[in-house]
């Protein structure tokens, strides 16, 4: 047996729904939910007092509601698209960057794999975007690209001891590998294996002296942990990830939440909120309240990590 | 006014106090005994210590070569990413819990029996602290920045907790070792005389300072140690409950266990009692203590330590229940692993090792004697450092999206800085023992006067100048 998440349910589902029927592994590590939860606790446990007590249980009753209606706000574009509240803080950055994976269109090559390997001057073994062989619960076998979700609400951040990992107002999840001592308490933390370590010293090749930064941490440096950053140096000047850019089956979009565009390595142009919305996307273990912002388009019948290798 | 007040309720306490602790007589044999390693060492000290300086020796240049290389000729990979150090330092730091524990715990109680055990118990609680936070710097990728955890903290980090914890409990366990060290310096710089020799004389001069042991000097000290007691408690349990949270505190199957913190204390405590009593069974025999180490003393030890391993059994038990009967996905595939599948031949040793074997050899009567229960703690303690490398490595190893176990092997490198670590131990308590007595002189003397003396003169004959015998009593005399 393996490890099962509970079905994926789409992003929205997962906002809404997921909270209440939520299974035992849910709201692990997530400070955010669970705050919401408790004011939503206090709101009703003080609209019963106050109807109890007949102090203007108008004004409460009203208030209980809208403390509920926080987690209803969906981090998918077409809320941010329809104006309904938006998960986080609304944040005045002019981008929150997130990928979009159309697994009806992957077809396993690894194309994304080796492209971003390339860049970032990885070993064979840190696959920052890796391509999981999954089957499916009727026998139907796909194939899943895993890059880093740059969570919401990231697992691997919280547990960093120096801050070396730390969120963009992007809404992207970086490494400092300037300041990574190598604890690799994040790769414990992490839900999705997406962090990786330098064990050992990066190939030595002719390149200008320059240090590593968090967006663009290359040459690896020995004893730090590495992820994928969404090729984040490049986003700015308006051009694809390594991976987006080189998966010939357009399989890989790159998406801006502000915006509401994504774009894929084929030239596709999409609308994200009605791509996301007509094509059911879900998001990967929405029950650990991680909130991704990697969304996955899964094909008929597929059931996102409901599945065995 | 309030003054006379004052002073007249001072001296009535002072007056209940004395009954209650009367001044200690000077016991001859228990001083010869306390500084019989200052004497010259023989032969076998010297190969003992030469042999363990060489396998630290070599622990540090297998270290210096990881540095350069990288954690991979540990073994390490991205699927095992925390192993072997990671079990050693819980290991290390776990058994010094036991020492400081047993000691803290027994003085609160006010144990008489405890005399002779506490100057080893603490001095190992201090070293095996002290190797276990060294462990933490060949576990770190870049041990050069370790600074970073005082200059820029995340505190919701479990890690910063553990430094915070560590440092915090390291110190304490320090002050616990070094203060009841006052009066004894004071006897023993009186007893050797010029034997002291000058950088001795020094250190001593330092720690004791102006104590005389008068009654008011030992009110404030017994008070003192008695805070310490105290504070040592709370501290180990913070430290051990951190440790576990580093794992609990991560989403991963069998780490993600509400149990785990108190889980972790009890293990510490269960490992600490069984590496005392071979800390004080070795040194019993290696200075011919067996006059005053008793195999009664033994036999209270192993009382503790084999209920420290029921409760331990107990924990183990719960800890697997809910889930296994549940069976989560994810948990059940670790679970499966450990109890069924390919990790199930060590996790069965573990339950003989250090559960069944020991708390047979302690249970049945004819067994329950200084050899028996040396063997069972023997076996306890390299049961617990395995129980604590599947406890880490399974589920780190555990791939939670394809649901594959990686895999982790030994290398030289770790093996050697392992075992570097565990020959650090014995090396730094036998220099130690070297500069401070190895019985609590002052204790063992304050003890005896209060219980009439014969609390501490089991063996009644008195102290042959050739090797000693050990006092044949029975376990179930006690």
């Amino acid at each position: 047996m393996t490890e099962r998440p509970v079905p994926a349910e789409t992003a929205r589902g997962s906002a809404d729904g997921g909270r209440s029927g939520e299974p035992d592994g849910a709201g692990q590590a997530d400070p955010s939910i669970s705050r919401r939860r408790f004011l939503t606790g206090v709101a009703t446990f003080g609209a019963a007092v106050a109807a109890s007590s007949a102090v203007a249980p108008a004004l409460l009753t009203a208030a209980a509601p809208e403390a509920r209606a926080a987690p209803q706000a969906s981090a998918t574009p077409q809320a941010s698209a329809t104006g309904s509240a938006p998960r986080e803080p609304v944040t005045k950055a002019a981008h929150q960057w997130c990928m979009v994976i159309d697994l009806r269109r992957c077809d396993g090559c690894q194309a994304c794999t080796m492209a971003c390997q390339q860049r970032h001057e990885l070993e064979p073994q840190q696959t920052w975007i890796k391509v999981y062989p999954m089957t499916g619960a009727s026998g139907e076998t796909y194939h899943m690209p895993r890059p880093c979700m740059m969570c919401q609400n990231p697992p691997c951040l919280y547990v960093c001891p120096v801050s070396a990992t730390f969120r963009t107002p992007d809404g992207l999840v970086l490494v400092d590998q300037n300041t990574c001592i190598g604890c690799r308490m994040c790769m414990a933390a992490c839900p999705y294996e997406a962090r990786y370590f330098n064990w050992t010293a990066p190939p030595a090749g002719p390149r200008l002296p320059l240090p590593p930064t968090p967006e663009m941490p290359v040459p690896q440096r020995i004893g730090t942990v590495g992820k994928c950053v969404f090729c984040a140096d490049r986003l700015p000047h308006g051009e694809l990830p390594a991976c987006v850019a080189g998966c010939p089956m357009g399989a890989l979009y790159i998406g801006d939440l502000v915006t509401d565009v994504a774009v894929n390595g084929t030239g596709d142009v999409v609308q994200l909120s009605r791509f996301l919305d007509t094509n059911d996307a879900v998001s990967f273990k929405p029950e650990l309240g991680t909130h991704p912002r990697v969304y996955y388009i899964p094909g008929h019948g597929q059931d996102l990590g409901e599945s065995t290798p | 006014m309030t003054a006379d007040l004052l002073r007249a309720r001072r001296s009535a306490t002072d007056a209940q106090a004395v009954p209650a602790h009367p001044l200690p007589v000077p016991i001859p044999e228990v001083r010869e005994a306390a500084l019989r390693p200052f004497g010259r060492p023989g032969r076998a000290y010297w190969v003992l210590v030469g042999g363990l300086a060489v396998v630290v020796a070599a622990a540090l240049v297998a270290w210096i070569y990881q540095l350069r290389e990288g954690l991979a000729v540990a073994g390490y990979n991205d699927q095992a990413f925390w192993a072997i150090y990671m079990a050693d330092v819980i290991t290390f730091i776990g058994v010094s819990y036991g020492g400081a524990v047993v000691s803290a715990i027994l003085r609160l109680t006010g144990a008489t029996w405890r005399g002779p055990l506490t100057r080893i118990a603490e001095a190992t609680a201090v070293v095996t602290v002290l190797v276990g936070a060294a462990l933490i710097v060949p576990h770190l990728g870049r041990p050069d920045r370790i600074w970073e955890l005082v200059t820029r903290p995340q505190m919701a980090s479990p890690i910063v907790w553990d430094f915070i914890a560590v440092t915090t409990y390291a110190a304490t366990s320090i002050a616990f070792f070094v203060l009841p060290l006052i009066p004894d310096l004071a006897i023993a710089r009186e007893q050797l005389g010029a034997r002291l020799g000058p950088r001795r004389g020094r250190l001593y001069g330092a720690l004791v300072g102006r104590w005389s042991g008068t009654p008011a000097q030992r009110r404030v000290l017994r008070s003192a140690l008695g805070i310490l007691a105290l504070l040592v408690v709370p501290l180990a349990v913070s430290v051990h409950s951190v440790l576990g949270w580093s794992f609990a505190l991560t989403s991963r199957p069998w780490w993600h266990e509400s149990i785990w913190p108190p889980y972790f204390v009890v293990a510490a405590l269960y490992s600490g009692v069984a590496l005392v009593i071979l800390v004080v069974a070795a040194f019993r025999r290696g200075y011919h203590l067996e006059h005053h180490i008793t195999e009664r003393h033994f036999v209270h030890l192993a009382y503790i330590m084999a209920t420290l391993g029921a409760l331990y059994l107990y924990f183990t038990f719960a800890d697997f229940l809910p889930d296994a009967y549940v069976g989560q996905p994810g948990v059940e595939t670790v679970f499966q692993a450990v109890l069924v599948g390919r990790f199930a031949v060590w996790f069965w040793l573990f339950v003989a090792a250090a559960g069944v074997i020991p708390l047979a050899l302690v249970a049945l009567p004819a067994t329950r004697h200084t050899l028996g229960i040396v063997v069972a703690a023997g076996l306890v303690v390299p049961a617990m450092w395995l129980k604590r490398m599947l406890m880490v490595t399974v589920p780190g190893t555990y791939e939670r999206v394809a649901g594959t176990f990686g895999t982790y092997h030994f290398t030289w490198v770790s093996v050697t800085i392992t075992l570097g670590a565990l020959a650090a131990i014995p090396l730094l308590l036998l220099l130690l023992f070297r500069i401070v007595p190895i019985l609590s002189i002052d204790e063992m003397e304050e003890l005896a006067a209060l219980t009439g003396e014969a609390d501490l003169r089991v063996a009644p004959q008195p102290l042959a100048a050739g090797a000693p015998t050990p006092a044949p009593i029975e376990g179930h005399q006690l």
